[in-house]
């Protein structure tokens, strides 16, 4: 009884450890003191000097360049993943480990090789950096977890099904978009949601794919701010309402994934 | 005509489309970084660059210094993150385990330079001084998320007719660890180490938030040398990296579970 106790007070006082920095975020984000620590007493006024826009401009500039790039990028490597998984399962043995090789690289490489090597990619190349390298950049680095999150669907559906559907007369385009998209749709889309959260965290692929035509994105801006020596106030909230939007994706995608393993 | 819907009816064919991708933006590139990393300024062949290497005590010195301490937090993780691992399979309601699985790693979705900042808060708020320990700790807090969830899942599928059959066989509580639970988690414990480890020495930035600018890991030197247009030499320390990747990828032999278990997180 004492062991139960003490293992659930050890988890706890982890989780707890593990959540202090994000609170400390949260709950100065009532306040208005410049300085992250400084509490000046309650105030809302950081929530909304942050919906004013013309207040903090390049910030929510920066905040709408993360989702915008977010989104593209997540939408293609979801269309590129998913064509790609089929494929990959419809390979012979060899030639699917192979390609299931090439697919781990990204995510082996650690984001720095992946952005250094891109950026020599384009600098050889002589493309000027800018929207396009980082939304390319980051379709690399998201579409091998699309193709993680699709191919075990693939896996778990029946054979069968594919083979039925062309019997009773349809052709192979019909018996994919009505037996086989159905199957593989739940891995789509938490591979796109995977996708998205990924691209907004990241941050040294897009520092080297950039460019400095002056597009920055949430990262970069924050880079920036904290070689300056501190942190836009605005952040906090900011940074609030993120967690608390991926807080309620994560959420969603728990339950989905929940209901799956009941079925 | 005919042929091409052949070609796009076999469904083998849709991998070039992402075969061709990978080609552009994975396989040449890291390929030019072999190249830049061998050539000096004006394309011709040389090894100046790792010469430079070996013979610059200084980024030598923080290559050394960063595994160290890359090290350290890795033995910090698997410290902290194999008894939460353990305590969280042993959970007898799967729903409750689920749920804290999932808050542990729900801080890895706050962005990381934020998540250091706050840290950096966290001790300025307890007056602690920065420098190694805010680094290890932080590096610790940053990553552990990763060691806890791959070793909770290796742990969860383990068969536990293999702990009563030790038991029976009249193992102690510490043998039984010892001798059974540890060699069957160690697919989970590698591929934590592997997910550690190297992000470790290959982060930029954070190390110098969390010391004040007065410490600086591997990440950082490469990613000065590039911003400062000495692009071979930064090809070199990257390949140099990309060689430890390698060497540490090798360890990683459970290389079915990444597809069984339905891509990272989820």
């Amino acid at each position: 009884m004492v062991k139960k106790v003490l293992e659930q007070v050890y988890l706890w006082v982890l989780l707890i450890l593990l959540y202090a920095p994000i609170a400390i975020i949260v709950i100065y984000s009532f306040t208005e003191a410049k300085v992250l620590g400084n509490w000046t007493g309650f105030s809302l006024k950081l929530y909304e000097s942050l919906m004013n826009t013309g207040a903090h401009h390049s910030l929510m500039n920066a905040f709408v360049n993360t989702i915008a790039i977010a989104l593209i990028a997540a939408t293609v490597s979801t269309l590129l993943g998913s064509v790609a998984a089929i494929g990959i399962f419809n390979l012979r043995a060899r030639s699917r480990k192979a390609m299931g090789f090439i697919n781990t690289i990204p995510i082996l490489n650690g984001d720095i090789i992946t952005g250094i090597s891109l950026f020599l990619l384009f600098v050889s190349l002589g493309i000027t950096q800018g929207f396009t390298t980082v939304v390319l950049a980051h379709i690399t680095f998201c579409t091998p977890y699309v193709v993680l999150s699709v191919l075990p669907r693939l896996k778990q559906m029946n054979p069968n099904l594919y083979e039925a559907a062309l019997d009773l007369g349809a052709t192979p385009m019909q018996a994919l978009w009505k037996v086989i998209m159905p199957e593989i749709r739940p891995g789509m889309i938490s591979g796109f949601l995977l996708a998205l959260t990924i691209s907004i965290d990241d941050f040294a692929v897009t520092v080297f794919t950039i460019g400095n035509q002056g597009l920055e994105t949430l990262s970069t801006y924050i880079y920036a701010d904290a070689r300056k020596g501190g942190l836009t106030p605005e952040l906090r909230p900011l940074s609030a309402l993120i967690f608390v939007v991926i807080l309620v994706m994560l959420i969603i995608i728990n339950r989905r994934a929940g209901k799956e393993k009941q079925v | 005509m005919i042929k091409l819907k052949t070609f796009f009816a076999s469904r083998k064919s849709w991998t070039l489309p992402y075969l061709i991708f990978s080609v552009i933006f994975v396989i040449v590139p890291l390929l030019l970084i072999v190249v830049y990393a061998f050539t000096d300024d004006a394309g011709h062949l040389t090894l100046a660059n790792f010469g430079k290497f070996f013979a610059h005590p200084e980024a030598m010195n923080t290559f050394v210094y960063s595994i160290g301490i890359a090290i350290l937090t890795t033995l910090g993780c698997i410290l902290l993150g194999y008894p939460a691992a353990w305590i969280l399979s042993n959970c007898k309601k799967l729903g409750y385990a689920r749920t804290l699985v999932m808050l542990f790693i729900l801080p890895m979705w706050v962005n990381i330079l934020v998540r250091t900042l706050a840290t950096v808060a966290l001790f300025d708020f307890f007056r602690l001084p920065l420098g190694e320990g805010a680094l290890i700790f932080g590096m610790i807090y940053n990553f552990i998320p990763f060691m806890i969830y791959p070793i909770y899942n290796t742990l969860q599928k383990m068969d536990h007719s293999y702990v009563e059959a030790a038991q029976d066989l009249g193992a102690n509580s510490f043998q039984v660890f010892w001798k059974v639970v540890f060699p069957l988690s160690m697919p989970g414990v590698v591929s934590g180490v592997m997910m550690v480890f190297m992000p470790t020495i290959s982060t930029f930035a954070i190390a110098e938030l969390l010391t004040m600018n007065n410490i600086k890991l591997f990440g950082t030197t490469i990613q000065e040398n590039i911003n400062n247009s000495l692009w071979n030499y930064g090809a070199a320390l990257s390949l140099i990296m990309l060689f430890l990747i390698a060497v540490t990828s090798l360890f990683n032999t459970d290389d079915s579970s990444e597809t069984e278990r339905g891509g990272g997180v989820w």
